[in-house]
C-alpha cells in the first residue's frame, strides 16, 4: 500500500538494468519499500541483475527477486505481472523503465533494427502497461510510473526514431492514466531531460541535464503528492512549452 | 440482495490521504453481512481481496478501506436501540453513532461510557478501535464498558461474545480494527447524569512539566481531564498549554433559567469547511498565530464554568468537514502513548516535534489510566500525545519515523486508528501481544477474508 506520506511496500521494476529505474527503486527502498522484483531479459543468471539486487539489499530491501522479462514477447507480459504479484503481493509501485536509446544514424542505415528498438521503447510498454493496469485495477490501488522523456514531447530530427517511440509511450501513458481515473490505480508520467547514463554515453550532453538520482527523487515526490506528470528538472516544463511553439523551420535547424 | 447495489468507490479515512477503490455494500441485517462475508470467502484464493466493515470513516488512516475488495458500510445495519434503565445498560446496533446515542440517552439522564473527540463515530467503530476519551484516566476505554457483543465471523456464524463467553474472541475484537468479524450489536453500560452541561475548571500551564505535574496531582478529582498543547512554542515555553478538567454538572449548578430542562441537548454545527481549501492554509505561521491566541484567551485559572456538553467534548464537530482545512493533500494524525516513568522520553519527543516546527493546532496531552485485556488496545497506563499535521509537510515521513523509534524505545506505541504511515516492524514491536491476537484471528478467519489497507500495510 502507498501510505499517507507516499512510501510504498513493494516495487516492480520493469527494466532491471535501467540505471534510472534502479536509482528510482533504490530511492523507494530507502523510503520504506521492503520487497522488490527486478524484471529484465535473462534476469535469472545475470551478473548485472545480481549487482542491482545487492545494491537494493544494501539500501534496506528485505527481499529482491529477479524475474525474466522480455519486452519483445508481449504474449508473456500478463504472466510476468502475475508472477511478480505472487512474489511480493500487491504491486504498490511499478516502475516502467526499459527502453533503447540507440543511435539515430544506425537506425537510418538499418530500418529493421530501428523498428526493433522502437518496439522496445514503445509497443513493449503497451502490452506490459495494460497488463499492469489490469492488476492495479483489480487490487484497487497502485501507481504505474512511466519513464517517458522530453524527447517525446516534441520529436527532433536528431533522434526521431527514439523520440517518436517516446511520444507514443507518453501518449499511451496519458490515456492509460485517464482510463484508470477513479479506480484507485494511477499513472505517474516522468519526463526527464538529458540524463547522463551508460545508455546515453554516446550522445552529446544537452542543456538542463538531470542525474538518475534527481529522476528518482522526482518519482518519490510524485508518489507523495499524487502528481500525474513530473518534469526533471522541473524547469523543462516551461522550456518545452516554449519549444512546442517554435516554428517548424526553426525547430528543424536545432543543432541536435 | 436488494440492499446492495454494486459500485466501486474511492475511499479514504478522515485524513483524506492514500485513496483506494473498493466495492461498497450496505448490509441492513446481520444475515446480509454474513452473506457478504461468505461471498468473499468463496472467491478463489488468488483473487480474493477480502472485506472490512466501515462506520462513519473517522479513523484517520486506512483502517476502513479494503483496496479491490468489499467495504461493508454498516450505517444501516439493523438500526435499533434499547435502554435497560434498571441495569443502566444500553443495547445498540453497531451502526448507531454516538451522536444518535447521546441524543437518545441524554433526555433519559444517561450518557455513553466513553466519548472520543468527535460524536460522529459508530458503536462498531468505538469497539474496533477501542476508543478512549477525556475520562480514560478514571474509566479506561470503551471496551471496558462492553458487556457483550454480537459479531458475524467470516465463516458466516453469528456469535455472541463477552468477557466471560469466548473472552479471547471478545478481547481480540475490542481494538481489533474490525479484523476478527463484523460487530452487529453491542450491550454496554450507560452512566447516569443529571444535566447535559459540564462543570469545567481551566488552568493555563506555562510548560510541559507543569502540565504533567498538574494532571498527575489532581486528575483523580475529575472524571474528565485533558491538556491542549501549543506545539509551536519552544524553549522555556515548550509544551505550554491549557488543562481543562470537568465533571457532569449537577442540576443545582445550572443557571436558574436552565434548571427546568437540565437535560436539554441540541448540539449545533455552526459552520462548514468549504469543499476546496488552498494547500498550506494551515502552516507554521497561521497555526502559530492560532495557538498563541488560544493560549492567551484561556483563563489563567478558571473554576466552575458551566458549559454545554458539546463544546467541552466535541468543539470540532461544530465545523463540519474540518479535515478539509488541511487542503487537498490531507492530514496525518499521530497519537502515541508511553508508560508512566517515561516522562523524560516524552519530553524529548515533544521537544523533537516542536523543533521540527510541526504546525499542529490540535495537540493534546492526556493521562491514561488502566488499559483493557485486549491485545491490540492502544491505551496503556501512562501519557498519550496526539497531534495532527498537514500530510505534505516537508520532512514529515522522517520526523514521524524518528518519533516512532523514540516511542518504541520508551516502551510505548502508536494508535492504529490514527495511523496512516508507520512501518510494520515498528508496529509489531509496539504491540508485543500481536501473536496472541493473530491466533484468535486465525481461528475465526482461517482464510483471511477480513482484511483492510491498514492490515495489509502493517502486515497485522
Amino acid at each position: 500500500m502507498r501510505d499517507a506520506v507516499g512510501a510504498v511496500g513493494t516495487v516492480l521494476l520493469l527494466g532491471g538494468r535501467s540505471e534510472i529505474g534502479l536509482a528510482a527503486a533504490e530511492r523507494l527502498v530507502r523510503d520504506g519499500a521492503r520487497r522488490v522484483v527486478l524484471a529484465a531479459r535473462g534476469a535469472g543468471g545475470s551478473a548485472a541483475i545480481g549487482d542491482a539486487a545487492e545494491r537494493l539489499r544494501a539500501a534496506g530491501a528485505e527481499h529482491v527477486h529477479p524475474l525474466d522479462f522480455d519486452a519483445a514477447r508481449p504474449e508473456s507480459h500478463t504472466a510476468v505481472v502475475a508472477t511478480a504479484a505472487e512474489l511480493v503481493g500487491d504491486l504498490d509501485a511499478v516502475i516502467d523503465a526499459f527502453g533503447v536509446l540507440g543511435d539515430q544514424e544506425a537506425f537510418e542505415d538499418d530500418p529493421a533494427y530501428a523498428a526493433e528498438a522502437a518496439a522496445a521503447t514503445y509497443t513493449g510498454h503497451v502490452s506490459v502497461g495494460l497488463a499492469v493496469a489490469r492488476r492495479l485495477r483489480e487490487q484497487g490501488h497502485g501507481t504505474l510510473v512511466v519513464l517517458s522523456s522530453v524527447a517525446g514531447v516534441r520529436v527532433r530530427r536528431a533522434n526521431f526514431v527514439y523520440g517518436s517511440a517516446k511520444a507514443g509511450l507518453d501518449g499511451f501513458a496519458q490515456g492509460l492514466g485517464d482510463a484508470l481515473h477513479g479506480t484507485g490505480a494511477r499513472v505517474l508520467i516522468v519526463r526527464p531531460g538529458y540524463v547522463p547514463t551508460r545508455m546515453s554515453a554516446h550522445v552529446p550532453a544537452a542543456p538542463f541535464p538531470a542525474t538518475a538520482e534527481q529522476v528518482a527523487g522526482a518519482v518519490a515526490e510524485g508518489l507523495r503528492t499524487g502528481a500525474e506528470t513530473v518534469w526533471v528538472p522541473r524547469r523543462l516544463r516551461l522550456v518545452f512549452a516554449a519549444m512546442r511553439a517554435l516554428p517548424r523551420p526553426l525547430w528543424r535547424r536545432l543543432p541536435r | 440482495m436488494a440492499a446492495t447495489a454494486r459500485r466501486s468507490t474511492l475511499l479514504t479515512g478522515w485524513g483524506r490521504t492514500a485513496p483506494t477503490a473498493a466495492t461498497v455494500r450496505r448490509p441492513r441485517t446481520p444475515e446480509e453481512a454474513a452473506a457478504l462475508l461468505r461471498a468473499s470467502a468463496q472467491e478463489p484464493a488468488g483473487r480474493r481481496r477480502g472485506a472490512i466493515a466501515r462506520g462513519l470513516g473517522r479513523s484517520y488512516g486506512d483502517a476502513a478501506q479494503c483496496a479491490g475488495g468489499t467495504v461493508l458500510d454498516c450505517a444501516d445495519l439493523a438500526p435499533g436501540f434499547r435502554l435497560d434503565a434498571d441495569r443502566a445498560v444500553v443495547t445498540a446496533s453497531a451502526g448507531t453513532s454516538l451522536a444518535e446515542l447521546m441524543a437518545e440517552l441524554l433526555p433519559r439522564g444517561r450518557f455513553p461510557p466513553v466519548v472520543p473527540g468527535t460524536r460522529h463515530v459508530t458503536v462498531g467503530g468505538a469497539i474496533g478501535a477501542d476508543i478512549h476519551g477525556k475520562n480514560h484516566h478514571a474509566d479506561s476505554s470503551f471496551g471496558a464498558h462492553v458487556h457483550s457483543l454480537r459479531i458475524v465471523t467470516p465463516d458466516g456464524a453469528h456469535r455472541e461474545v463477552s468477557p466471560a463467553r469466548d473472552p479471547a474472541l471478545f478481547w481480540a475484537t475490542v481494538g481489533g480494527m474490525g479484523l476478527t468479524g463484523i460487530v452487529t450489536e453491542a450491550t454496554f453500560s450507560a452512566a447516569p447524569v443529571e444535566t447535559s452541561a459540564m462543570r469545567v475548571d481551566t488552568d493555563r500551564v506555562p510548560d510541559l512539566d507543569s502540565a504533567m505535574a498538574l494532571m498527575s496531582a489532581h486528575d483523580t478529582d475529575y472524571p474528565y481531564s485533558v491538556c491542549w498543547i501549543d506545539l509551536l512554542a519552544g524553549g522555556a515555553a515548550l509544551g505550554r498549554g491549557v488543562v481543562t478538567r470537568a465533571r457532569h454538572a449537577r442540576v443545582g449548578e445550572l443557571p436558574s433559567d436552565r434548571r427546568h430542562a437540565p437535560l436539554a441537548y441540541a448540539p449545533r454545527t455552526v459552520a462548514a469547511a468549504p469543499p476546496c481549501t488552498p494547500p498550506r492554509l494551515l502552516n507554521a505561521l497561521s497555526v502559530r498565530a492560532f495557538n498563541a491566541a488560544y493560549y492567551a484567551r484561556a483563563p489563567r485559572r478558571g473554576r466552575g464554568a458551566i458549559r454545554p456538553l458539546s463544546s467541552f467534548f466535541h468543539p470540532l464537530d461544530a465545523v463540519r468537514d474540518w479535515n478539509r482545512l488541511y487542503g487537498p493533500r490531507g492530514l496525518v494524525q499521530y497519537q502515541l502513548a508511553v508508560p508512566f516513568g517515561a516522562e523524560d522520553e516524552l519530553r524529548r519527543i515533544v521537544a523533537g516535534l516542536a523543533a521540527a516546527g510541526a504546525p499542529s493546532f490540535l495537540t493534546v496531552l492526556k493521562r491514561f489510566g488502566p488499559g483493557t485485556p485486549a491485545p491490540l488496545s492502544f491505551p496503556v497506563p501512562g501519557w498519550t500525545l496526539a497531534l495532527d499535521v498537514p500530510a505534505d509537510l516537508p520532512g514529515l515521513a522522517r520526523l514521524l519515523l524518528r518519533t516512532d523509534e523514540r516511542v518504541l524505545a520508551a516502551g510505548g506505541r502508536i494508535y492504529l486508528a490514527k495511523d496512516s504511515r508507520a512501518r510494520p516492524a515498528a508496529v509489531h514491536a509496539m504491540y508485543p501481544r500481536l501473536g496472541e491476537w493473530r491466533a484468535v484471528r486465525e481461528r475465526v478467519d482461517p482464510q483471511g477474508v477480513l482484511t483492510s489497507d491498514l492490515a495489509r500495510r502493517l502486515e497485522l
